[in-house]
């Protein structure tokens, strides 16, 4: 391993940042220039604790980094979101823990609930921090909403007999005792409800954890309720998903419905696909990232900016030590294209290290 | 002296000749029972937060030991400018993510931990050397 190597693994101060961060984003003109503007997205820091006030410095550091670049975007976002999985196991010490370095972001900040954050305590700590788990609201003539998606049977909740133990037993992402992840009746109910104050002309943009399509069920890239939700969604000329959970970069098209993940800021995961012994289902329209670096602890790991326009969300994936990748809304054919990479044919995308 | 006395009675024990290495279905069942004890313990470390010294597991990051390329070793890590065995990355991803001090090459635990990697590779053709 180079010198520099190291002392980049470990140096992340912020002058070191902001001398390497393409910082201003490109925004564009469209049709309907209210619809026009951005916002910051950060997910799954996983911050994990160890014992007295030791902490993981590992995901540590990925968070502090994406509250520290979001920091320097210019122009300014509207407003934040983070995506989920603040916490490993869900403890009061993880979740204040990880707040706390959130908090450093000067901008407004939305929650999403992931499952890392709800099952010790149904989220209720959670819930103390940052209020309601399902919720929407509305900006600049688009319509957001934020679902809770990673709840799942009474009777698999049931079944353990410690919190913790649940806890444990949803924690692992390949655990054969995992459950499906859903939004469940009352939540469903609830977005309809919601959904149908509006017009099929409004632009929606829905924020989840999990990806509410059906990518792999073994690692829950999963929602069991996706067929209904995305028949409640498709009503819209222009809808759009964006979740976490899968710490690494998938985008789809499905009818109306625009999907895409986001990155996680502590660590990368395979491809579904890379597991030989189960069948997945990446979007076709998915060109993967490239493998990534053990030797740098923050390859493939990451933040985004949000470009919104026309009712559709452009996405910037600042990946650390990794040349950024940029999905563009395509008007012509309809779904999200990567600005370089544009088929599975032509699948290696850029990478600095492997 | 004593060479020649055990080769006298290997002649003069009855019955006794030199055949070729003879097992049953019973035999099979075993050993295939031994390596799944094995890869078992493998997984156990897998999901461990034990295994290194911070509480992150193996699996956190490797999902049923995906992306751990068992198949393409030996090869060429271009980070340690050598050909190396699984073993050196497995023992690196011990050092780093998980914090902890890296295990003898013949250690039981990193057997199982190889354990486990393989099997949940099987089927996958070998291609050593493959970046
Ligand atoms: C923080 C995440 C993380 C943790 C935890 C982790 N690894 Fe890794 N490991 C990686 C990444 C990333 C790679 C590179 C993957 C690739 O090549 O696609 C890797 C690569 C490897 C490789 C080499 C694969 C190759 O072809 O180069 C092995 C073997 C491996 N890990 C084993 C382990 C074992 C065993 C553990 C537990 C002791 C572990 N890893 C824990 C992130 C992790």
């Amino acid at each position: 391993m180079s010198i520099s190597r190291r002392n980049f693994i470990k140096g992340s101060s912020s002058a070191l940042i902001a001398g390497m961060l393409p910082v201003s984003m490109v925004k564009l003109a469209f049709a309907k220039p209210e619809h026009n503007f951005t916002f910051a997205y950060i997910s799954d820091s996983h911050i994990q604790h160890i014992k007295n006030n030791q902490f993981v410095r590992n995901w540590d550091q990925g968070l502090k980094r994406a509250v520290a670049e979001a920091n320097l975007l210019d122009p300014k976002p509207d407003f934040a979101v983070f995506g989920g999985d603040l916490a490993q196991l869900g403890t009061k010490a993880e979740l204040d823990h990880g707040a706390e370095i959130l908090s450093g972001l000067r901008y407004k900040n939305y929650m999403v609930m992931g499952e890392h954050d709800y099952y010790l305590d149904y989220g209720e700590y959670w819930s103390e921090l940052y209020g309601k788990q399902y919720y929407s609201f509305d900006h600049k003539g688009v319509h957001f909403v934020v679902l809770n998606s990673i709840l799942t049977y009474d009777e698999w909740n049931n079944r353990w007999d410690t919190a913790e133990q649940r806890m444990g037993e949803m924690a692992g992402l390949d655990n054969p005792n995992g459950s499906p992840f859903m939004v469940g009746k009352k939540q469903l109910k609830w977005l309809k409800k919601d959904l149908a104050k509006y017009d099929k002309d409004t632009p929606v943009v829905v924020f989840s954890h999990s990806p509410l399509q059906k990518i792999y069920k073994g690692w829950n890239f999963w929602t069991e309720e996706a067929e209904q939700i995305q028949k409640l969604l498709n009503r819209f000329e222009q809808a759009n998903v964006i979740y976490g959970h899968v710490h690494q970069i998938q985008y789809n098209q499905i009818g109306n419905i625009a999907f895409s993940s986001v990155m996680s800021t502590a660590w990368p995961w395979p491809y579904p696909s890379t597991y030989a012994q189960a069948e997945s289902h990446l979007p076709i329209l998915t060109v993967p990232m490239n493998r990534a670096d053990p030797f740098d602890e923050r390859d493939a790991t990451g933040w985004q900016f949000m470009n919104m326009h026309s009712g559709r969300t452009d996405l910037s994936f600042n990946l650390y030590s990794n040349d950024n990748r940029i999905l563009k809304w395509n008007a012509k054919r309809n779904h999200l294209e990567d600005d370089k990479y544009q088929y599975q044919n032509n699948p290696t995308a850029p990478q600095k290290h492997y | 002296m004593k060479w020649l006395t055990l080769i006298l009675l290997i002649f003069l024990v009855p019955g006794q000749r030199i055949v070729a290495d003879e097992f049953s279905e019973k035999d099979v069942e075993r050993w295939l029972a031994q390596f799944e004890i094995v890869a078992k313990e493998g997984r156990q470390l897998w999901v461990s937060p034990k295994l290194g010294t911070n509480g992150v597991a193996c699996a956190q990051c490797h999902p049923n030991g995906a992306n751990t390329h068992p198949e393409t070793y030996p090869k060429f890590q271009k980070q340690l400018g050598k050909v190396t065995h699984i073993w050196e990355m497995i023992n690196w991803c011990i050092k780093n993510p998980l914090e902890g001090k890296s295990l003898a090459a013949d250690d039981p635990k990193m057997i199982a931990l190889q354990a486990y990697i393989y099997k949940e590779r099987k089927g996958v053709a070998l291609s050593p050397g493959k970046h």
